[in-house]
């Protein structure tokens, strides 16, 4: 793939800024252009809001068979994660052994690298999850 | 609107068919459909494909043009699309084709569905596969597609309870039904400690809680009620279509505890024909995980939430229980080739509902009900069949 694909997203991905509704004042991540309660009437709208990489595990699994992208990684867990803002977010669970996860942990956003396209590809960095 | 019946099925057996192309496959499904009607190729006024992903398994898309032209019907000109919903392909093409004939757009309409899988390697397939889900904000982080349905499982028992072994009964029920179905991809009985020992693949799912990587096809014609009633002796309608979809990303969805385009896509296919969900004599659902079709039994309204994995314990969806789950054998004995696994599931439907089924048949089967998932439950597929008696 081409840099831009990945350059574009990097606030979000990188920061993780999340899109607020002006009118209805709902918070979503990934980042909308559209919101799905105020429709039509929020296009434009939509403003950038930082989030603060506050969570908890909302729900996990430890995968044992991934990607090859991921291999040297499994087994890894993955979860989705609630944030204190509101919005759900899905990413890796990293410095925690898979027993010592639960539904309910305090996690907090880390800055990571995320996966690479083979040994002179582009490396991707994003965020990841960390117990707090 | 016109009403809508099967007049034909076919399909090629499930599996790895090293020695058979994309076409090949669709070509030979298509044919048994017609051959199964009693019209010619020439009789079709329309072709509507489901597939996922032609384009990433073999590098060739533009494949309703390339079906048609070799089922020897280029110099006929009629129009020939691709319908792609991910896993869900099948079932939103039978949904489209339901509509060209419902419409009075076309009479005599062939769906069919296909799938290639086997000419990439197993991790070229999974990340076509995660292109069912959110690829920007899922699977780039690590999520493959058994990955995001196992959190959905996780949540689920935590609210509920552990339902391993209820869920570990489905795989065990499917492959038992496919020792009865020739075409079906395995051929083998397995336990549930069979499914609970096998290779962890993402917790709560062993390799036995999966659906297989499959090669096939399938098809089906439709045609108006009334041609059906003047030319056949037993007449199946095609009583009720209906399509919902959701947020893709899971993690936008209020609950992972239901699938909420099985709600909308059921309740518009039941009010569509005339149908009650307690009418219903089988079932053909998504078994592409161990646990969606527990999921399912709830958002259809047979089982309370929470309660879905007790009516599979109980035994009601065995071959001699009152509502058979998927006598075909399912995705995960059938064999899930995605895009012509929901055409499939209506390929039984029609043999079931005809008495064709064989050995796996169920008593005077009247009415059947099968659902097609792409994705995580973004697109949901309802469609309903319907014998005349």
């Amino acid at each position: 793939m081409v840099v831009p694909r990945h350059w574009r997203e990097r606030e979000h991905r990188y920061r993780l800024v999340a899109t607020k509704c002006k009118i209805c004042g709902r918070i979503y991540f990934p980042p909308r252009s559209v919101c799905p309660n105020c429709g039509r009437k929020s296009i434009g709208n939509m403003e950038k809001l930082q989030l603060s990489g506050n969570g908890t595990v909302y729900t996990y699994t430890i995968v044992h068979s991934g990607m090859n992208a991921f291999k040297l990684q499994k087994p890894y867990i993955l979860a989705i994660i609630e944030l204190e803002e509101g919005p759900r977010v899905t990413g890796q669970i990293v410095d925690a052994e898979p027993n010592e996860v639960y539904i309910g942990m305090p996690v907090r956003m880390v800055f990571r690298r995320i996966r690479q396209e083979g040994a002179s590809g582009i490396i991707h960095y994003g965020y990841k999850f960390a117990p707090r | 609107m016109r009403r809508v019946a099967v007049i034909g099925v076919g399909e090629t057996k499930y599996g790895e068919h090293w020695e058979k192309s994309i076409r090949e496959l669709a070509v030979e499904a298509g044919l048994r459909a017609l051959e199964d009607a009693g019209i010619s190729s020439e009789d079709l006024d329309a072709i509507v494909g489901g597939n996922m992903s032609a384009g990433s398994y073999t590098g060739q898309d533009h494949i309703g043009a390339l079906i048609a032209d070799f089922s020897g019907i280029a110099d006929r000109h009629i129009p020939a699309i691709r319908v792609e919903a991910a896993c869900g392909s099948g079932g939103a093409a039978i949904h489209v084709g339901f509509n060209l004939v419902a419409s009075g757009m076309y009479d005599i309409v062939l769906v069919g569905g296909v799938e290639k899988q086997t000419d990439v390697g197993v991790d070229m397939s999974k990340e076509i596969l995660a292109g069912a889900s959110d690829r920007e904000w899922e699977a780039f982080f690590g999520a493959t597609f058994p990955a995001l349905v196992a959190m959905m499982a996780k949540r689920y028992m935590y609210e509920y309870g552990d339902i391993r072994e209820q869920m570990a009964m489905i795989p065990v029920m499917m492959h038992e039904n496919a020792m009865n179905n020739p075409d079906a991809h395995f051929h083998r009985r397995i336990t549930v400690d069979d499914v609970l020992n096998s290779p962890p693949i993402a917790e709560p799912f062993h390799l036995l809680d999966v659906a297989p990587v499959s090669d096939g096809a399938a098809a089906i014609i439709l045609a108006p009620l009334d041609y059906a009633r003047k030319n056949y002796d037993t007449v199946v309608e095609l009583a009720g279509s209906a399509v919902a979809t959701d947020y893709i990303g899971m993690h936008d969805r209020p609950s992972l505890i239901t699938l909420a385009a099985n709600v909308h896509a059921s309740r518009k296919a039941f009010r569509m024909a005339g149908m009650e969900v307690r009418d219903l004599d089988l079932l053909e659902l998504h078994d592409a995980f161990s646990f969606l079709p527990i999921v399912t039994l709830e958002d259809l309204g047979l089982a309370e939430r929470g309660k879905g994995a007790s009516l599979v314990e109980e035994g009601i969806l065995s071959m001699d229980g009152d509502l058979p789950l998927s006598p075909s054998g399912g995705l995960k004995a059938k064999g899930h080739p995605v895009g012509a696994t929901g055409v499939g599931q209506a390929v039984e439907a029609v043999w079931q509902l005809r008495g064709q089924a064989g050995k796996r048949q169920v008593p005077d089967a009247e009415k059947a009900l099968i659902q097609s998932i792409g994705g995580t439950g973004a697109t949901i597929a309802i469609n309903l069949f319907r014998r005349e008696k």
